[in-house]
């Protein structure tokens, strides 16, 4: 045996650092994307930047602001949590805590939420349109208020509708994972108590598995602040003079900011520092709140594997 | 898994006690608490929210592409003048239909504007001169064959919405998509699969921390920043390499898409390789092979499952995606073989062109029935995907 040893397996070297050459790569284009962007936003970045508005000049890289594109984005992403959450986490719980694994109906459910995480974004985009804006807010517009066109066109509020449709499987994923991971014995303690099974789950399981709730959220809003084509027809708008002040206006979003500008600018040169600037105030956003949701996954998943051996 | 909970009573071991019990928990029992069952109820209704949404998605989508895909649409102009002294004979509503006016509008004109109007019409069908305004390209075989248009040379297939004569033929935005998806997945197949193996079977517990996370991260990267980075530095630096003739094509947005698949290519890929279980290594061990035939020969074939479903859905990923492609594929409507030529995806021809549609026309039911049929080919490979590891996973669960 030590004899074989010696001899270099030039086989087994040759496939594990090919692998591993292969896994390098894919952690090196990480590395230079995140360097380069953040690299050339670095020198765009200061406080009139973040906090100006567009009014001075939008193609002009002294001047222009994307104070608007931040409100507008901040805003869609707390409509679309306060919509996607409740119906995610409720969602969560019925798989987790009362769903029969073995049932045709929690097949189906869970087929569907699959097949949500799997539809394209663009498709999303047509459907928000078709549902929410025409039918949804045309319909709105009809029966309160008087066939005036308030509802029936692009909002703010139809895109964060639209967007809380495409982030439901992140939410349901995350809760369903984090229920999982609360102790067993626990709910079983509780029932021994005497609470009823609600109780035990609104007073035991939930407060317990609160940080993997959070941590869908903060997937969600990661998401949903950097998704583009959904709401490209469901309200995000090119140019506005003001702030968005009602569900029913529309707004200016940071990633629709950045494909106008890269697709449509008169002078490429001339507004690349500010495209540049934009990403990266759009990287900080979506970026952090990713790592910061998938470190906090990490964990609860370690968690889980303690606990359930 | 999940034990069941609603009797957490156990077994009691003598029979008193047991009779006890279940009278205790029959007393329990019988008191039904209304506004916990209706809660519970409301539970169950919200979970099938996600069905209501795919359901919602099918029929509202749908809604908007039905009349084309039915063949009920006919753009074609070509219509046999009507002479002035016919007005008497024709009914209304051909009258109507022939005029493009609505009925009830037409009983409000007198004969003289009736007879203008006729004869305005005759002199506009006399004036289009070009032969294929007799067609209804709006019809299947305009859409999926190729014709010889007036003033080209061959038959072509053509995607022309705005023009004298719209032009939907949608072979070219199918190659176009088909083109961007293969560079995407020869790139992201083989090193999202090479880096799962590493990882799951040959790096150290501690790189494999570390590395996990970092390539997670990149499907946190919005595609619009993906689609940027291809656009302005991407696109810059491989046309100084390949020296190729357009600056935007098939194989910049391929390599660009090709990053957003990689996430995932890898995450299923590693969640199966992970899920051998461990007896299978350490046999192959046992018997001499070393880690790299174990991890080739053993695992791999037993996670072959997954690694395929894993590839399925980063198809269904790359064929959806939008950004990337609109910003950096260059979205001419080419029909070529080449990767180093521009392309235009259907999802990018739905993002471009939508803005400036007319509500309800054929070009906006044609871009809707683009997205129906994006959506089911999404659907078909995320229902293939689903099936494949649900079935891995009962298999894993039941040896485990």
């Amino acid at each position: 045996m030590p004899l074989r040893r010696k001899k270099t397996d030039w086989q087994s070297f040759g496939f594990t650092a090919a692998t591993g050459l292969m896994t390098a790569s894919i952690v090196a284009m990480v590395f230079i994307i995140l360097g380069n962007l953040a690299w050339n936003g670095a020198a765009q970045m200061s406080l009139h930047f973040v906090f100006g508005g567009t009014k001075e000049g939008m193609f002009d890289a002294a001047k222009a602001g994307v104070f608007p594109m931040i409100f507008g984005t901040v805003a869609l992403v707390v409509l679309m949590t306060i919509g996607v959450l409740p119906v995610g986490v409720i969602t969560a719980i019925y798989l987790s805590e009362y769903a029969r694994s073995t049932s045709a109906v929690t097949r189906v459910i869970r087929g569907a939420i699959n097949n949500l995480a799997g539809v394209p974004s663009i498709v999303f985009g047509l459907f928000g349109l078709g549902f929410f804006v025409q039918f949804l807010g045309g319909g709105i517009d009809k029966v309160f208020c008087g066939g005036q066109l308030t509802y029936g066109k692009p909002a703010l509020v139809w895109a964060a509708a639209t967007m809380a449709v495409l982030t439901l499987p992140v939410v349901i994923v995350a809760t369903e994972e984090a229920l999982r991971a609360v102790p067993k014995g626990l709910r079983e303690g509780s029932m021994a108590l005497g609470a009823t099974k609600l109780e035990t789950i609104l007073k035991i399981v939930l407060p317990q598995a609160l940080p993997g709730v959070i941590t869908g959220a903060i997937l969600a809003v990661g998401r949903g602040a950097g998704e583009v084509a959904p709401i490209m027809f469901t309200g995000a708008a090119y140019y506005l003079a003001h702030l968005p002040g009602h569900l029913s206006d529309q707004f200016m979003n940071l990633g629709y900011h950045v494909f106008v500008l890269s697709t449509q600018s008169p002078d490429i040169e001339r507004t690349k520092p500010i495209l540049f600037g934009t990403v990266l105030v759009l990287l900080v956003l979506t970026f952090l709140l990713n790592a910061a949701g998938v470190i906090v996954r990490s964990r609860i998943r370690a968690r889980a594997r303690q606990t359930h051996g | 898994m999940q034990a069941p909970i609603n009797n957490g009573y156990g077994s009691p071991q003598n029979g008193a006690l047991a009779r006890r019990v279940s009278l205790a928990a029959a007393i329990v029992r019988r008191k039904t608490r209304w506004g916990e069952w209706l809660v519970e109820r409301g539970i169950f209704l919200v979970s099938l929210s996600a069905i209501l949404m795919i359901f919602l998605i099918f029929i509202f989508v749908g809604r908007e592409a039905l009349p084309v895909a039915m063949g009920r649409t006919n753009n074609s102009r070509a219509q046999k003048p009507i002479a002035v002294s016919e007005i008497p004979k024709l009914s209304q509503q051909k009258l109507a239909a022939y005029l493009g006016v609505p009925a009830a509008d037409l009983k409000t004109f007198d004969f003289d504007t009736l007879k203008q109007l006729v004869e305005l019409k005759g002199q506009e069908l006399q004036e289009i001169a070009n032969p294929d305004a007799r067609f209804n390209t709006t019809s299947w075989s305009m859409m999926l064959e190729p014709y010889r248009w007036h003033g080209y040379d061959k038959a072509e297939y053509i995607w022309q919405p705005v023009s004298e004569i719209p032009k939907f033929n949608m072979i070219p935005l199918i190659i176009g998509s088909l083109k961007a998806t293969l560079v995407a997945l020869l790139l992201s197949i083989p090193l999202g699969v090479g880096a799962a193996i590493y990882v799951s079977q040959l790096a150290k517990p501690v790189l494999r921390e570390i590395i996990k996370p970092t390539i997670e991260l990149l499907s946190g990267i919005p595609s619009v920043v993906l689609g940027f980075f291809a656009l302005i530095v991407l696109a810059s630096g491989m046309q100084a390499v390949f020296g190729y003739e357009s600056r935007l094509n098939a194989f910049v947005a391929g390599v660009a898409l090709g990053l957003t698949v990689i996430p995932i290519v890898f995450t299923i890929s590693e969640d199966a390789l992970s899920s051998v279980p461990k007896a299978y290594t350490q046999a192959a061990l046992a018997l001499g092979a070393s880690p790299w035939k174990a991890a080739w020969q053993v695992v791999l074939p037993a996670a072959v499952p997954g690694v395929f479903a894993a590839c399925v859905l980063g198809f269904g990923r790359a064929i959806g995606e939008t950004m990337v492609v609109l910003m950096a594929s260059g979205n001419a409507s080419i029909v070529s073989a080449s990767v180093f030529d521009s392309c235009r995806t259907l999802t990018a021809s739905i993002a471009a062109e939508l803005a400036e549609v007319v509500f309800g026309g054929d070009h906006y039911r044609i871009l809707f029935l683009l997205g129906a049929l994006l959506f089911t080919v999404t659907f078909v490979t995320n229902l293939a995907g689903d099936v494949v590891v649900h079935r891995l996973k009962q298999q894993l669960e039941g040896k485990h």
